[in-house]
This record gives structure tokens, C-alpha cells and sequence, in this order.
């Protein structure tokens, strides 16, 4: 009976991760076509000035108001979502590719080149990340796609110590050896058995990746390390309306509703990922 | 005659940093000639078990050598390593473990094959082949290590390890983890084939009643040394050191 009861709770909380993701994934699939159509749903050119309709409180014509040049919020947040965002995902993209390879070598092989390699990554773990991306994106001048460099060359690490770990793992599996012995090449095995293996746990890694690495691009932009004016972007919207939050707060209020309602859906995608992947809640079972 | 697989004063010491030397195998010799069943066993932590993964070269030797068919390969690398797995293979003794989880039954017995060349198709027919020598029907080629029972699994296993033809057959406990009546069918298959193909075992297990029915000769591992050698009746029913009369004593 209470083993039923048991059961039937897996089951339905296996069905609610389902649901949840189906949900975060139409919703996150949104977000992403708004943003990348942004440019044809824009009511506004982002970039018209109209000095006449400058610092317009939201309205019926301009839903989320003005800015100092009379340039309409609402299409800037569209069209400024579509950098934040796109450049959040090949960031993401980026050093989740670099730092899985890297992770994955270095526990396969190990050695000095490991050795060396993880104390490397410990140096850009020992620092907080916005701090040091900071710093490289002083050094590399403004401009977005510096901005994703700066942040891709400290976030990596994060991404080859997961690799690193779980490589560590599926290597000591009776599989492995099996694969040695069925005559197949360290790049073979790497291929076949390590990587499709340790793929799930960098993969919610990566989800859950999403909303930080967007916060801290938009960080550095509103540093004006990132996008530079008058190209529209969460972090720089923000920065040039900060002066004026007291008067005009939609200025700056309008880019923060896009980066906290992207960030908290791609985190909650991240969160129900996690959650469906997990062994416990095993498919099979 | 001339041995299939000859090992002389084979040693394995693990180094820890801040830890004393652990020496798990103490030069051990052995022969194994064409045909011949060699049981090894021990308590645990005797050192069987690394003596299956040097002589695999799945670790490497502190010292002494490995030779196969006269030609050692203690210390071959690469490809050279590779072609060596054509005539050794080796059964876990964990089947479930033993086989990728992301992929089917059919894929791990083809994977040697694949390895050597063998086409697609090819390959899907060997390994149905193999499963149906080992008991199991066709169907099993596409399911998933979780999907089938221990036995079944280790059958598959077996397959595995014969799909390349190999001439020496490693088993590293690979009836421990199946219940009784599992491990006397495992058994009867490994001895079918031994006859079937003229294969070489060695047959690692710490079951001595298995060890007397199964093997033509014995070596008994302590502390990574062998203590002693012989044919089972000598060793099992006539032991010479007080460690084989424990281990005897233990069982009956």
C-alpha cells in the first residue's frame, strides 16, 4: 500500500518535471523568436530619434515610455534583447564547448599538462569572475563581442572542472576497459563512451549558466566595457538612464524587466533540467 | 609446448604521495598453455584482480614481463597494444558495468569488429550470431544493459569477448556477481566454448568449489604472492601451506 502510495508520488512529480519543462521550454522558445525577430516586432525604429517625445512616461502609444532622445523603450528592449541574449548563448555556447574538451583531455590523459592546466583554472576560480572579466575587458577596449571574450577567457574553467570530475568517473567504469580491450583508440573512447556519458551533467551545467553570464555581460556593459551607445543593450540601457531614475524610472526600469524576466526563465529552464536529468527521477523506473 | 601466455615475476606497487608503497602483485610467474583452464585464487585483496588488468595492460608493470605467443608486450603501446586484443580478452565481473549505458548490447559485441573494419551490416549479423551461441535471442543485440538480468548480460558479455576470435580468455570473477543457478549456466557456456574453439582461461574467482570442477590447474595468491600451485585436487584436497588449508577450510 504505502509502497503504491510512494510510487504514484514519483510518478506525478516525474509527470510535474515534464510539464514544467514543456512549459520553461515554449516560454524560453518565446522569448527567443521575440528576440530574434525583434527588429519586425518592434513598433518603433529603435535608433529614430524624436526630440519632441523625449522622456514620455509609458502610455498607450509608447507602452514602456521614452528615453532622453524620444527614442521608444519598448522597441529598444526588444531589439536590445536580441544582443544581450544572442550574445549570452554563443558566450554560453562557447566555453562550454572549450571547457568540456579541455575538462575531458585533462582528466582522460592526466599528467603535468593536467596538473598545470587545473591550477590555471583554480587561478581564474580564485577570483570572482566579474572582477577579473573587468579587468581582461579593460584590456581589450570596449565593444560586445570583447565583452564575451573577456567574460569567456575567466568562465571556462567552471565548465573543465565538471568535464574534469565526471571524466574522472566514467574512466574507472568496466565499460572503459571493455573499449580498451574491444581495440578502440583513447580518441575512440573518448568519443564513444566518455563524452555522450558526462554530456548531462554539463548540460545543466551550461542551463544554469545562462542567466549569470547574462547578468555579468549586461554587468559590463553598464560598466561600459560591453555594448557601446547608441547600440541598444540591457546593460548600457541602464547605465545611461541611471542619473535619471529618479525622475524617469521607466528608463531604467524597462531593460531591467527584459534582464530579470529572461534571466529568471532560462534559470527555471536550468532548475527543471537539472531536475528531469536526475538519476533519481530515472526515466526507466 | 609452447605457452600461449607467459608471465615472469610480474610486480605491481601503487605509489601514493604521503602513503607507504602498496605492493598488490609480488613477482608472480605463470604459463598458460593453448586449452589449459588456469584458476587463480585468493581472498580479497590477494592481488587477483590487478593481475587480470596487467596482464591486459589496462595498468603497467613495475616490473617482470608479459608475453603472448612468445612475443612480449609488457610494454607495447598504441596500435601494436591494440592488435595484442585480438587474441586476449577479457569477462568483468561486473556484466552490468561492463557495457555502456547509452548504448545497446548489440553495439558493445560489435565494437571490436567495428574497430577492425567490419561493415554495418556485417556486424549486426555476427553479433546476433555470438548472442545466439551464448543462449540469448537476436532481440537482445538492440536492448540496453538495464534492461536485462545479470545473467543475460554477462552472456552478452561473453559474446563481446568472443566476437574478435580471441585465443586466451580472462574471466576477473565473472560468476561472482550472478546468484547460484546463473553462475552454473555461465559456467557451462565458458566450458562449451572452451572446447568448441580451443580457447586458454584464465579463470580468476574465489569460489574454490567452481575452481576444482572447472580448472586444469591452480595458483593460490596471497598478499599478491603466489603461495601455492598445482592441479585442484592437489591444492584443494591436499594443501600444502596453512593459507590454502584456511581458504579450504573456509569453504567446507
Amino acid at each position: 500500500m504505502s509502497k503504491a502510495v510512494t510510487v504514484r508520488a514519483q510518478k506525478l512529480r516525474r509527470d510535474n518535471t515534464k510539464l514544467r519543462l514543456y512549459i520553461f521550454l515554449v516560454l524560453v522558445a518565446a522569448l527567443l523568436l521575440a528576440a530574434l525577430f525583434s527588429m519586425r516586432l518592434a513598433p518603433y525604429d529603435p535608433y529614430l530619434q524624436n526630440l519632441d517625445e523625449a522622456m514620455q512616461p509609458p502610455s498607450a502609444s509608447h507602452i514602456m515610455g521614452t528615453d532622453q532622445h524620444g527614442r521608444d523603450m519598448f522597441s529598444r528592449v526588444l531589439v536590445g534583447g536580441r544582443t544581450s541574449i544572442f550574445a549570452t548563448l554563443a558566450l554560453v555556447a562557447v566555453i562550454s564547448v572549450f571547457g568540456t574538451v579541455v575538462g575531458t583531455l585533462c582528466g582522460y590523459y592526466g599528467g603535468r599538462v593536467d596538473s598545470v592546466v587545473m591550477r590555471i583554472s583554480d587561478v581564474c576560480l580564485a577570483f570572482p569572475g566579474l572582477v577579473f572579466a573587468m579587468a581582461v575587458a579593460a584590456l581589450l577596449n570596449g565593444g560586445i563581442g570583447n565583452a564575451v571574450l573577456a567574460l569567456a577567457v575567466v568562465s571556462w574553467p567552471k565548465y573543465s572542472r565538471v568535464a574534469r570530475s565526471q571524466t574522472l568517473a566514467v574512466k574507472a567504469e568496466d565499460f572503459v576497459s571493455a573499449a580498451k580491450l574491444a581495440g578502440s583508440s583513447s580518441a575512440q573512447v573518448i568519443l564513444r563512451h566518455i563524452l555522450p556519458n558526462i554530456l548531462g551533467p554539463v548540460l545543466v551545467t551550461a542551463m544554469l549558466d545562462i542567466g549569470t553570464m547574462m547578468m555579468e555581460l549586461a554587468g559590463l556593459s553598464f560598466l561600459g566595457l560591453g555594448a557601446v551607445p547608441p547600440t541598444a543593450e540591457w546593460g548600457n540601457m541602464m547605465s545611461t538612464g541611471r542619473s535619471m531614475l529618479q525622475m524617469y524610472p521607466w528608463v531604467v526600469l524597462s531593460p531591467g524587466i527584459g534582464i530579470f524576466i529572461s534571466v529568471v526563465l532560462f534559470n527555471l529552464l536550468g532548475d527543471t533540467v537539472r531536475d528531469y536529468m536526475d538519476p533519481r527521477n530515472s526515466r526507466s523506473g | 609446448m609452447e605457452p600461449i601466455l607467459e608471465v615472469k615475476n610480474l610486480t605491481k606497487i601503487f605509489q601514493k604521495r604521503g602513503k607507504e608503497d602498496f605492493v598488490a602483485v609480488d613477482h608472480v610467474s605463470f604459463r598458460l598453455f593453448p586449452g589449459e583452464i588456469l584458476g587463480v585464487v585468493g581472498e580479497s585483496g590477494s592481488g587477483k584482480s590487478t593481475v587480470a588488468k596487467l596482464v591486459t595492460r589496462l595498468i603497467d608493470a613495475t616490473e617482470g614481463t608479459i608475453a603472448v605467443n612468445g612475443k612480449d608486450i609488457t610494454h607495447v603501446k598504441g596500435a601494436a597494444l591494440r592488435d595484442i586484443y585480438a587474441d586476449m580478452q577479457m569477462v568483468f565481473q561486473n556484466p552490468a558495468g561492463s557495457f555502456d549505458p547509452r548504448r545497446t548490447l548489440g553495439d558493445g559485441i560489435g565494437e571490436s569488429l567495428k574497430n577492425h573494419g567490419f561493415s554495418k551490416e556485417e556486424r549486426r549479423k555476427r553479433a546476433v550470431g555470438l548472442l545466439e551461441h551464448c543462449g540469448l535471442p537476436e532481440e537482445f543485440a538492440g536492448r540496453y544493459p538495464h534492461e536485462v538480468s545479470g545473467g543475460q548480460c554477462q552472456r552478452a558479455a561473453i559474446a563481446r569477448a568472443l566476437a574478435i576470435g580471441p585465443k586466451i580468455l580472462i574471466c576477473d570473477e565473472a560468476t561472482s556477481a550472478l546468484d547460484v543457478t546463473v553462475q552454473k549456466q555461465i559456467v557451462e557456456l565458458l566450458q562449451s566454448m572452451q572446447k568448441a574453439d580451443g580457447l586458454s582461461y584464465i579463470f580468476i574467482c574465489h569460489n574454490l568449489a567452481l575452481v576444482q570442477m572447472f580448472c586444469d590447474r591452480v595458483l593460490v595468491l596471497r598478499d599478491g604472492k603466489v603461495v601455492e600451485s598445482g592441479t585442484p585436487d592437489e591444492v584443494i584436497l591436499a594443501p600444502k601451506s596453512e593459507y590454502t588449508r584456511r581458504l579450504v577450510d573456509a569453504v567446507l
